[in-house]
């Protein structure tokens, strides 16, 4: 097992620069699903990634993970790894990053097990993998992870096969089985979309203990803005494979600089607007083969200039911890509102 | 016993699914059992629950998509279901000396006219339609099959019709369900709907598959229609922001029975069922500073399976205040003023 070389000075966990995907299509075309996309992640944060379905967050993480399928690849940016650049990274490299450096839960607990396999037998591949552990050693591990995770009875359950396990218990499963070699950035892809409320708020009650516990850092792949608001410290918006605004959770959600985002938080039921009616976002989601020239939510948003149709809005700094990409705010800069 | 302050009555509504559990066993998945609601005129009961509680059943068994186990239910003052089984006032059920149930009149009516009154809205509009037919042939079907039409340029012009209220493009009329997006398609599923002029919808997580900027748009074309045309919905969802924001009452399930039924306000604000607090506690609110704020109530564990039952309540597995008595007999269902009703022995 090569040992994972990481430069001396970093202050990122992982940095990710101008990041670039395409995906080839049948018809010759390409579609850009992440289009320049920069983040930082300091060790021991949670950062929430929120958009809508095609907004490219789901690819921001696949890259990462270099997981991304066949007919796509990064096309362009770094993506820095306590100082190293993992784009660079060999397949065994890369081999080595995942479960290691970082791991990812996907949405669906039911598909992202072996059906054929035990849940012990799965946790353990991980873990021998990954470290110098032994069948038996591996699998006191496993039970460990388990018990850690909150599953009763985990000498039991190694035996039993994912059909055997409810929703939730399979993403506890995942979770062990993700945390198993101590990454230290941990990926959730819509980690409870796929639950009921009582049983994500178990997970997510969860996430947040081991994160306490164990101290690693996690990135949130949602379009709930409820979970992204009691679980993140930062938040980054994204739409159209951009992203449009990053700030801390109360920059965005009480000082919302980009319209898209101010749009967004118009449209959702909360405790404040019960009894008036939803303000929607018009029109519908962009089309990810037919990307216009200048801002990607210019065709939906209802204060468009002339320069948003043109020109790609540059990020302004808003805040002191807050960017966002739109032209209004570069007007309102020079008018000196 | 029809009160016509309501437009829909559900008394005692049970269904019951057979399982095979063995070459000669057959036991009974109880998806829905005694479950009674009323729905007034233009209203719009909202009905939650976690997925396997048999809020869908209801709406299905309803609009006898399903042929109901048991229960009464009476549409616009006629009875169109009835298994015969009598209750008293306390809803218990009549037996006579050697205890066998009191029957009464069975009634099973005929369909096909009731289906013009009562629609139904599914959740997946990528399923729901059929991809080989135009939008007009789609949104035109129930005018066929009601012979509503007389001839087809009066069903072109009540398809155009349909397509501009529910704000979809005439000229896309001719177009087929591929072409459009999960909003839209949404659109169609409800135009078709309304080709009848329903009293009265089944809206099956409606919003459940759209993205969140486009369901807003959505729920603001049921309630807009709701005024416009007075139709009154059974809205089933998991959402509960979602549900709160467009029902005028709430009705919370857990394992195929009622929980708690109340005003949409008075159940967010004042929850008394400790199963709907969880639930309510358990919904991440988009609000960092009241997320920060509160404490979730975690319920520990998971649904029971439906197959295997508790006795009594439910709920008793993974209730903080359980005692013995909930083990012995499910808790009334029963008005706790200003029509809260709750079904709790200790609350």
């Amino acid at each position: 097992m090569s040992e994972v070389k990481t430069s001396q000075d970093w202050k990122y966990l992982l940095e990710v620069k101008d990041l670039h995907t395409t995906f080839s299509t049948d018809k010759g075309g390409e579609v850009h699903a992440v289009n320049g996309v920069s983040f930082a992640l300091e060790p021991g944060k949670i950062l929430g990634i929120v958009g809508e379905s095609g907004s490219g967050k789901s690819v921001t993480a696949y890259s990462i993970m270099d997981i991304l399928s066949e007919n796509g690849g990064i096309t362009g940016g770094q993506i820095l790894y306590k100082g190293q650049d993992i784009t660079k990274w060999d397949e065994k490299q890369m081999q080595s990053f995942r479960g290691k450096c970082c791991s990812i839960i996907f949405q669906d607990p039911m598909t992202s097990l072996n059906p054929v396999f035990t849940i012990g037998n799965q946790l353990m591949e991980a873990i021998m993998l990954h470290t110098d552990r032994n069948k038996a050693q591996a699998k006191a591990r496993a039970i460990e992870m388990l018990e850690l995770v909150g599953i009763n009875e985990p000498e039991k359950r190694i035996k039993q096969y994912p059909y055997e396990l409810s929703g939730g218990m399979r993403q506890r499963v995942m979770i062990a089985m993700a945390l198993a070699c101590e990454p230290d950035i941990l990926i959730a892809d819509e980690p409870t979309t796929a639950l009921d409320v009582t049983i994500q708020a178990q997970i997510l009650e969860l996430m947040q203990d081991l994160q306490k516990k164990l101290g690693m850092a996690i990135i949130i792949v949602t379009h709930d803005l409820g979970v992204i608001a009691s679980m993140c410290d930062e938040i980054i918006v994204m739409y159209g494979g951009r992203v449009c605004e990053r700030g801390t959770a109360d920059d965005i959600f009480y000082a919302p600089a980009h319209e898209y985002t101010k749009g967004l938080l118009r449209s959702i039921p909360s405790g404040s607007n019960m009894k008036e009616r939803l303000i929607p976002i018009g029109g519908t989601p962009i089309n990810m083969l037919d990307l216009p020239a200048g801002c990607a939510f210019c065709p939906r948003c209802d204060s468009a200039m002339k320069i948003c149709l043109r020109e790609l809005p540059p990020e302004l700094q808003v805040g002191e911890h807050h960017m966002a990409s739109c032209w209004l705010n570069v007007k309102n800069a020079k008018e000196g509102k | 016993m029809a009160n016509s302050e309501y437009l829909l009555q559900v008394e005692h509504l049970k269904e019951y699914f057979p399982v095979r559990a063995g070459l000669a066993k057959t036991i009974h998945l109880k998806a829905v059992d005694d479950v009674s609601f009323a729905i007034r005129p233009g209203e719009t009961l909202g009905l939650v629950g976690e997925s396997g509680c048999g809020k869908t059943t209801v709406g299905r068994t309803l609009l006898q998509l399903y042929k109901p186990t048991a229960g009464r239910i009476t549409f616009d003052g006629k009875v169109i279901y009835d298994s015969g089984e009598q209750y008293d006032e306390n809803g218990q059920l009549k037996v006579d000396a050697n205890g066998k149930p009191v029957m009464g009149k069975k009634v099973h009516v005929d369909m096909l006219p009731y289906r013009k009154e009562m629609q139904m809205v599914f959740q997946d509009p990528y399923s729901s339609l059929n991809p080989r037919m135009t939008v007009e042939d789609i949104i035109g079907e129930p005018l066929d099959v009601h012979k509503l039409c007389s001839n087809k340029k009066e069903r072109h012009e009540r398809v155009m019709e349909l397509m501009e209220l529910v704000g979809l493009n005439a000229e896309h009329a001719m177009r087929y369900p591929h072409e459009f997006s999960g909003g839209q398609r949404q659109r169609i599923g409800i135009a078709r709907a309304l080709a009848v002029n329903p009293k009265f919808i089944v809206c099956d997580e409606p919003v459940s598959a759209l993205d969140v900027s486009i369901q807003a748009q959505v729920v603001n074309m049921f309630e807009d229609l709701q005024e416009k045309l007075g139709v009154a919905y059974l809205f089933i969802a998991h959402d509960l922001l979602v549900v709160h924001h467009i029902s005028d009452r709430i009705a919370v399930m857990y394992l195929g029975k009622m929980m708690e039924l109340a005003d949409s306000d008075e159940l967010n604000d004042n929850p008394i069922h400790p199963y709907t607090q969880s639930l309510l506690s358990a919904v991440p609110v988009p609000d960092p500073r009241t997320a920060r704020a509160s404490k979730r109530i975690v319920l520990e564990g998971d649904v029971p399976s439906p197959l295997h039952m508790p006795s009594g309540c439910p709920f008793r597995t993974r209730c903080r205040y359980a005692t013995e008595q909930c083990a012995k007999a499910m808790p009334p269902f029963t008005d706790r003023g200003n029509g809260h009703y709750v079904a709790c022995w200790n609350k």
